[in-house]
């Protein structure tokens, strides 16, 4: 996609200080500028006001249960990859106010919160988060019911999306098929390219939106050797990989549903369920009802929950998957397997960060290769 | 993307337009639009969202008369928190509806068959639409059996219905107990019992199953050995809900949300799936 002028016109080569300039660009649009900025050890996503917020010269490294940032002279705005935050937390917030019950004579009223939404722009939206949100539309808008709230936010959201040229490390969004190359859906794709004294971007449009900004953005008409460079660091970040999935695992994780292997991870597993929290496209929410004390007003809220909680698969008389190896089978199978039947896609876009912040390690990557490594086997 | 599509999360107030104890922990409500919301027609299994203003919202079947949409009915057995505080609902009060969702037991493409329904305890609920349906529709079916299951004989659930249905000449209807108690003289053991007692063509014959899962498992392995196969067999599933349409994930059993492509499934659809233990 960076190679030809698409219909949103051709690559164009900006100064690193167009990044500033595009922050300001999207504010004076009425846009709150969400991008990648440090906040206690890692790097988050939430509002910028300009470059200067963003990461420039910080690069994380990143294993199984381990995060950290240090400074290098080679680390552009970008060079770091994805950590704790995701972009489902503005399209799909943590905790929502689904309604207002009013207590009145001889019964109540209900009153629904204010939906218009915030016109957010995403500023640094991988090419698995962009898969992601892409999966999230399907949950949220693409079945036989639609979330009206999600419709709204998302409609309203502007992407600027960036090409990885490292992948990070717990990264394999390549065996997954969504990166590190952004595929379609960006309103603009930045490159960013940092060798020697040279900082720039190479830019392109996916929609008017985006042509608009560059135009304005102006820079230089990109040549073959600016495009085929990018090209290349995105394809060396691809190689450099550590991390793939095991072929046809769907099937594998169907047909192994009695796996010893469930009880081994399940004694490694915390149940503290921060895989899903971080998780991209994990969308499960709980629904709680909040009472004034007066008891003239209630509100129900929903908020993010995961299948590792013992109430979300409780029904009377107790939960369904009391065993942590249900709940973690749970997890994974939907992910990798069930997520097919359901979406007619993977629910897993290679991101890594469920790998990096789980306390203890756990590598959704090495579960299915174990399995894969001993099929057919059943618990006796 | 539309931004003016409906919210499927909120609820409609109604009003309890009667209520009327069934048994010790379970009674039954029939619910209208608080203000002029046109009546909505439902197809037998199916349920609604009920909310109870500040306590939660839980899923609750149709139990009443799907040709008579005018009348929403519900039979619920109190069990915890949201159902006690329907229990204590009174007639004028409010309450908060969504639906109604799910899948329906196929009663129409069951036409030309023997029907047999195997169910027990507040399992009768949600297949109380069904037996009128095919009571009303009673020409289109073969012999029509119902089997149901109650821990004492105090517990048992629409006694003046299955009394009805038990003296009909063109119907079969059975009832045994867990527990004898009082004068109960009737069959005391599990419903799966009743199953082989009743005459039917089990090569001809659409069952609809209803109850615990351990009931449903038993009952699926009676009728097949009696030659009842697999996608003849419907059964409903229970499983959490907090949205009912998709989008919350609770309900998940294997590939399929409980809440849209069941609670009635074809048992052959998901026969891979239900012996699985906690999935
Ligand atoms: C499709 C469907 C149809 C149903 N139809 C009926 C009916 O017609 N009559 C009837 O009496 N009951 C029915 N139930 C069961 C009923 O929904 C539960 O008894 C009820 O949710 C219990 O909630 P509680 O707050 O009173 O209990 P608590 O034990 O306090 O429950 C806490 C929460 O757990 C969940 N939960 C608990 N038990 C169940 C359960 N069995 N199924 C699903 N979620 C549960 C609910 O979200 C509830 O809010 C149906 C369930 C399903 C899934
Ligand atoms: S399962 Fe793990 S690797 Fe896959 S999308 Fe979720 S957090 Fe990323
Ligand atoms: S897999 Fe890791 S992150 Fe997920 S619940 Fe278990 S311990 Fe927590
Ligand atoms: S109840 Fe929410 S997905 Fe089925």
């Amino acid at each position: 996609m960076t190679g030809e002028a698409g219909a949103f016109g051709a690559p164009r080569v900006l100064a690193a200080k167009a990044l500033d300039q595009l922050i300001t660009l999207l504010a004076q649009d009425g846009y709150e500028v969400i991008g990648p900025t440090e906040r206690d050890g890692a790097v988050v996503y939430d509002t910028v006001d300009g470059a200067a917020d963003l990461p420039l010269g910080r690069l994380d490294e990143q294993e199984g249960g381990s995060y950290r940032l240090k400074s290098s002279r080679k680390a552009g705005y970008f060079h770091h990859v994805v950590g704790p935050h995701n972009w489902k937390r503005f399209l799909y917030p943590p905790h929502q106010v689904l309604f207002t019950a009013a207590r009145r004579r001889g019964g109540f009223s209900i009153t629904v919160p204010d939906a218009a939404p915030p016109k957010r722009a995403f500023v640094g939206v991988r090419a698995c988060d962009l898969a992601a949100i892409q999966k999230q539309d399907t949950v949220f808008t693409g079945r036989d019911y639609k979330d009206p709230g999600y419709a709204a936010r998302r409609a309203a959201a502007l992407v600027v999306a960036v090409n990885c040229t490292r992948a990070g490390g717990t990264c394999f969004c390549a065996s997954m098929g969504t990166g590190p190359q952004v595929g379609p859906g960006y309103d603009l794709v930045l490159t960013e390219r940092l060798t020697g004294d040279r900082h720039e971007f190479l830019a392109q449009a996916g929609s008017q939106a985006g042509a608009d900004l560059l135009d304005k953005l102006k820079g230089r008409a990109a040549k073959d050797d600016d495009v085929k460079a990018a090209e290349a660091a995105v394809t060396k970040a691809s190689r450099s990989m550590g991390r793939t999935m095991v072929d046809g695992v769907e099937t594998l994780l169907k047909e192994n549903l009695e796996h010893p292997r469930w009880d081994e991870v399940a004694r490694r597993c915390l149940y503290c369920a921060n895989c899903t929290m971080v998780c991209p496209t994990c969308f499960c929410s709980n629904t709680q009802d909040e009472t004034s004390l007066d008891g003239n007003e209630a509100q129900r809220v929903r908020t993010w929950n995961s299948c590792f909680s013992i109430e979300f698969s409780y029904i009377h008389g107790g939960a369904i998957r009391r065993e942590g190896r249900s709940r973690y089978r749970q997890w994974i199978t939907h992910k990798l397997a069930h997520w097919h039947d359901q979406f007619g896609s993977s629910g897993c876009t290679g991101c890594g960060r469920c790998i990096t912040w789980c306390p203890v390690g756990i590598d959704i990557t090495e579960e299915a290769r174990a399995i894969a490594a001993d099929k057919g086997r059943t618990k006796t | 993307m539309n931004t003016a599509i409906v919210d499927p999360m909120i609820p409609v107030p109604y009003q309890v337009r009667s209520f009327q104890k069934e048994l010790s922990d379970t009674f039954t409500i029939e619910l209208t639009p608080a203000s002029g919301r046109r009546p909505f027609h439902f197809k037998p299994g199916q349920f609604n969202m009920l909310y109870a203003y500040g306590t939660g919202e839980v899923p609750i079947s149709m139990s009443g008369d799907p040709a008579d949409p005018s009348k929403v009915v519900h039979t619920i057995r109190a069990v915890g928190t949201v159902t006690d505080t329907l229990m204590a609902l009174r007639e004028g009060d409010n309450i908060g509806l969504r639906g109604p969702f799910g899948s329906s037991w196929p009663v129409e493409a069951a036409e030309g068959h023997d029907l047999i329904i195997v169910t027990g305890g507040i399992g009768l609920a949600p297949l109380r639409p069904a037996i009128y349906h095919v009571l009303k529709h009673r020409k289109k079916y073969g012999k029509v059996c119902i089997f149901y299951g109650a821990r004492t004989p105090e517990d048992i659930l629409f006694r003046k219905d299955l009394e009805s249905w038990r003296g009909r000449f063109d119907m079969y209807a059975d009832v045994t107990v867990d527990r004898g108690t009082g004068d109960w003289a009737g069959p005391v053991g599990v419903v799966t019992n009743l199953i082989t007692r009743g005459r039917f063509d089990p090569h001809h014959t659409v069952a609809f199953v209803c109850g615990p899962e351990i009931m449903m498992r038993f009952s699926v392995q009676t009728l097949n050995g009696l030659g009842v196969t697999n996608d003849r067999i419907h059964v409903s599933m229970e499983r959490n809900m907090k949205c009912a349409v998709g989008l919350c994930g609770f309900c998940q059993f294997g590939p399929t949300f409980v809440c849209k492509d069941g609670p009635v499934f074809r048992f052959d659809r998901i026969q891979k799936i239900f012996p699985v233990r906690e999935l």
